[in-house]
């Protein structure tokens, strides 16, 4: 058999051209930035893939009241914990790791990451960390405390079993993992952007990248530091007692810690994806992004207000009225930001010459039904009414339309998007629409009527539920399966596009101008034959754009 | 092609830089997680000391003045290998390889004196101190805490000397030269940072 693949796919060795093992092993072993990226995707969809099975067992048993296909409660308690574990820290998280790995340093027009050898151990820990997480699959012990593991019920006392400790071992190294990666992405972007390329020349998903960076390096330890405690108090319950009241702990002080990585955490999976729509929205409308200054801006303002807002999560606890006031205050306040970059993208397409391909259409399904999550989440910022949804089925629809509609929804649209920059051949156009076509009209017969049945008092992470359920119940189990199997269209679209796709250019989609649209599809090891030089574009407004520019020639 | 000054000096970055090496840039960013990890403790131990009813024992009782000014001590060594750490860089620039070697070796036994008061410290509370807190109905967080900030303290302590230990024979066998000063610098971050972080942790667990 003999490997033929052009650019960075192309094996590096003779005898990798003639033997396949050796060809796999020039890629665990590689320290290729596109490469790492091109194997986090692999990985992040695999375990993507494992969480949407999980979300099936979920939806299967909760199609109608009473015990379906799971007999065991117990094991159905420990599954929304372990699809949201699986969601969060191996698919969403990675996935955009991946993305940044493979377009960053061709976007600043650098060869390779700051730190190659980092990168490539912040990977492989993440296996590693993923068989830990989910170890309690292998020997019957599933953590039942679902992905916030409150204590006291996630201490020794309550959970005594081995699968928990396990999980607490792996979230924490699944963060080390990301702030690595974290550290990477910011020394990258910092120091090594070729000529020309200054800060606000940046593309924007750069930048999203940039900010998200600044994210994960002041939120993902509080997680980590949180973790440890728990898993001493745990592990060594006579002498730890951080948690439980019982021995003068405090649990509230965990849900402090835990959202003060948790609700960054949500922006971490929302940011890079907004930096993916940035950079979609133009190439299609074949127009320059509008308000580009107020774009980077708006991301840094939603990271900042992202840190003072993650008491709006506990709500129900009993925290005092005034501090759950200023929380309420501060979380609406992040509309603001959120609606420049929501208006913007719409001021994008405006008067654009629009093409229709995948990624347009992810991007544009994303743009509809992205604020539908966002609206959502001012409706449970408000105190009084989150006091009435808190834990129903309704935050299970938010979270869903931000990070359904919204995270997975921009990592289609950035996939289709460089799908023929990674792999040098393009996706089959028809299927991809098929794709797009049944993920968002399923995403909504699966997760709108999830509101409904929240504001009506379903409670979330039930295994039963009352029986007046039942209708809306079934509309949702119907529509998760069916968008579950529509993924697998886009499983094998790109496999099969991979080796037998029509090969693509270099620009693939005429209108990109960012770099990696300058070299070849695929890109050769180290990205540009010689340094490149970036020609500044305007980024500011239409009105200095100078006569016959881009923004004359198609805005108006 | 020109190449800008920045280039020269760091070869591995690109022209656009903030002007410093990569991998200081990287020990920065580092040292802002690592802070944060230590927030997330400190704002623990914070939150389960002042909050209303915790029957916390007092530090100066339950350690004595004579722990205190042992670890008082300890503090003062942890302080001079930082101040050691610099001599080695500065000695690196001067290009007086020698000298810098021997200031690493202060550096590096600086950090294990640290280590062998606070194990002898740690034995002494749990074995003679500790059990008393819990048996007078003092809140035993205040052990927890202690453990917790003091031991994840005392890693970073291990981790540095192990860090400046590989400088230490790197140096010795020629790999790093006069002109590496970044990795000295970057090594020195790392140092400071973890004395910095001492200076926190002893006002909060022994002082206040």
């Amino acid at each position: 058999m003999e490997i033929r693949a052009k650019g960075y796919l192309s094996p590096l060795s003779e005898k990798g051209k003639h033997s396949l093992l050796t060809y796999l092993k020039e890629w665990a072993y590689s320290t290729d930035a596109k490469r790492i990226g091109v194997m986090y995707l692999i990985f992040s969809i695999i375990m993507g893939a494992f969480g949407g099975l999980l979300s099936i067992l979920i939806r299967l048993e909760l199609m109608t009241a009473g015990p379906n296909i799971i007999t065991d409660d117990n094991f159905y308690n420990a599954l929304p914990g372990m699809h949201a574990s699986a969601m969060i820290f191996f698919f969403i998280i990675p996935c955009f790791t991946g993305v940044g790995n493979f377009v960053i340093p061709v976007q600043i027009g650098a060869p390779d990451m700051a730190f190659p050898k980092l990168n490539l151990t912040a990977f492989w820990i993440l296996p590693i960390s993923a068989l830990l997480t989910f170890a309690g699959f292998f020997f019957n012990s599933l953590p039942e405390y679902g992905w916030t593991a409150y204590p006291p019920l996630s201490t020794s006392v309550y959970s005594p079993i081995w699968g928990a400790d396990l999980w607490v071992i792996g979230i924490i190294l699944a963060g080390v993992s990301s702030t690595m990666a974290a550290i990477n992405f910011l020394a990258t972007v910092f120091n090594m952007r070729c000529r020309g390329m200054t800060l606000f020349q940046l593309p924007l998903f750069t930048w999203s990248v940039v900010i998200t960076s600044f994210l994960i390096l002041a939120a993902t330890p509080v997680l980590s530091s949180a973790m440890i405690m728990l898993l001493l108090e745990r592990v060594f319950p006579m002498t730890f007692h951080f948690f439980s009241p019982a021995g003068g702990g405090d649990p509230i002080l965990y849900q402090h810690l835990f959202w003060f990585y948790s609700h960054p955490a949500v922006y971490i999976m929302i940011l890079p994806g907004f930096g993916i729509i940035s950079e979609v929205l133009p190439t299609f409308s074949r127009k320059h992004l509008f308000g580009y200054p107020l774009m980077v801006w708006s991301l840094v303002a939603i990271s900042v207000l992202g840190f003072l807002v993650w008491a709006h999560h506990m709500f129900a606890t009993g925290i005092a009225v005034q501090i759950r006031i200023g929380f309420m205050f501060l979380s609406m306040l992040i509309a603001i930001p959120t609606g420049i970059k929501i208006f913007s993208w719409l001021a994008t397409i405006w008067g654009g010459s629009l093409r229709f391909d995948t990624p347009m259409l992810f991007g544009l399904g994303f743009l509809a039904l992205f604020p539908i999550g966002g609206l959502s989440g001012v409706v449970v910022a408000s105190v009084p009414v989150d006091i009435q949804l808190h834990d129903t089925y309704y935050v299970v629809a938010h979270i869903h339309y931000v990070l359904v509609a919204g995270s997975v929804m921009t990592i289609f649209a950035g996939i289709y998007y460089w799908f023929p920059k990674m792999t040098g051949r393009l996706y089959n156009e028809f299927w991809g629409k098929m794709h797009f076509w049944l993920t968002a009209i399923f995403i909504n017969v699966t997760f709108f009527v999830q509101h409904y049945l929240g504001m009506k008092g379903m409670p979330r992470r039930y295994y039963d539920y009352d029986p007046q359920f039942e209708l809306l119940n079934m509309v949702s189990s119907v529509g998760s399966v069916v968008l579950f199997a529509a993924q697998f269209i886009f499983v094998i679209n790109a496999v099969y596009s991979a080796f037998k796709g029509k090969v693509a250019k270099a620009n693939t989609w005429d209108d990109g101008v960012h770099l990696e649209w300058l070299i070849p599809s695929p890109p050769n090891h180290h990205n540009f034959e010689e340094p490149p030089v970036w020609d500044p574009i305007i980024r500011k407004h239409v009105s200095d754009d100078p006569a016959g520019g881009l923004w004359k020639q198609y805005g108006e | 092609m020109a190449t800008h000054d920045a280039t020269v000096a760091f070869p591995n970055t690109g022209e656009e830089t903030l002007g410093v090496a990569n991998g200081k840039l990287g020990m920065w960013t580092f040292l802002v997680m690592d802070a944060m990890t230590f927030a997330g403790f400190l704002a623990g131990y914070a939150r389960l000391r002042w909050s209303a009813g915790s029957n916390w024992p007092m530090p100066l009782e339950t350690f004595g003045p004579v722990g205190i000014q042992l670890t008082a001590l300890n503090t003062f060594i942890l302080i001079c290998s930082s101040v050691s750490i610099v001599h080695v860089l500065a000695e690196q620039m001067r290009g007086n390889m020698v000298a810098a070697r021997k200031w690493m070796a202060v550096t590096v036994v600086g950090g294990l004196i640290f280590l062998g008061i606070q194990g002898f410290e740690w034995t002494h509370l749990i074995l003679d101190v500790f059990p008393g807190v819990v048996s007078n109905g003092l809140n035993p967080n205040f052990v927890g805490t202690f453990l917790g900030l003091t031991g994840f303290h005392g890693l970073h302590v291990s981790v540095g000397v192990i860090y400046n230990l590989i400088l230490y024979l790197g140096i010795r066998n020629g790999k790093i030269r006069s002109e590496d000063t970044s990795i000295i610098e970057i090594a020195g971050l790392y140092w400071h940072f973890v004395d910095l972080v001492w200076i926190l942790v002893f006002t909060f667990v022994y002082l206040i």
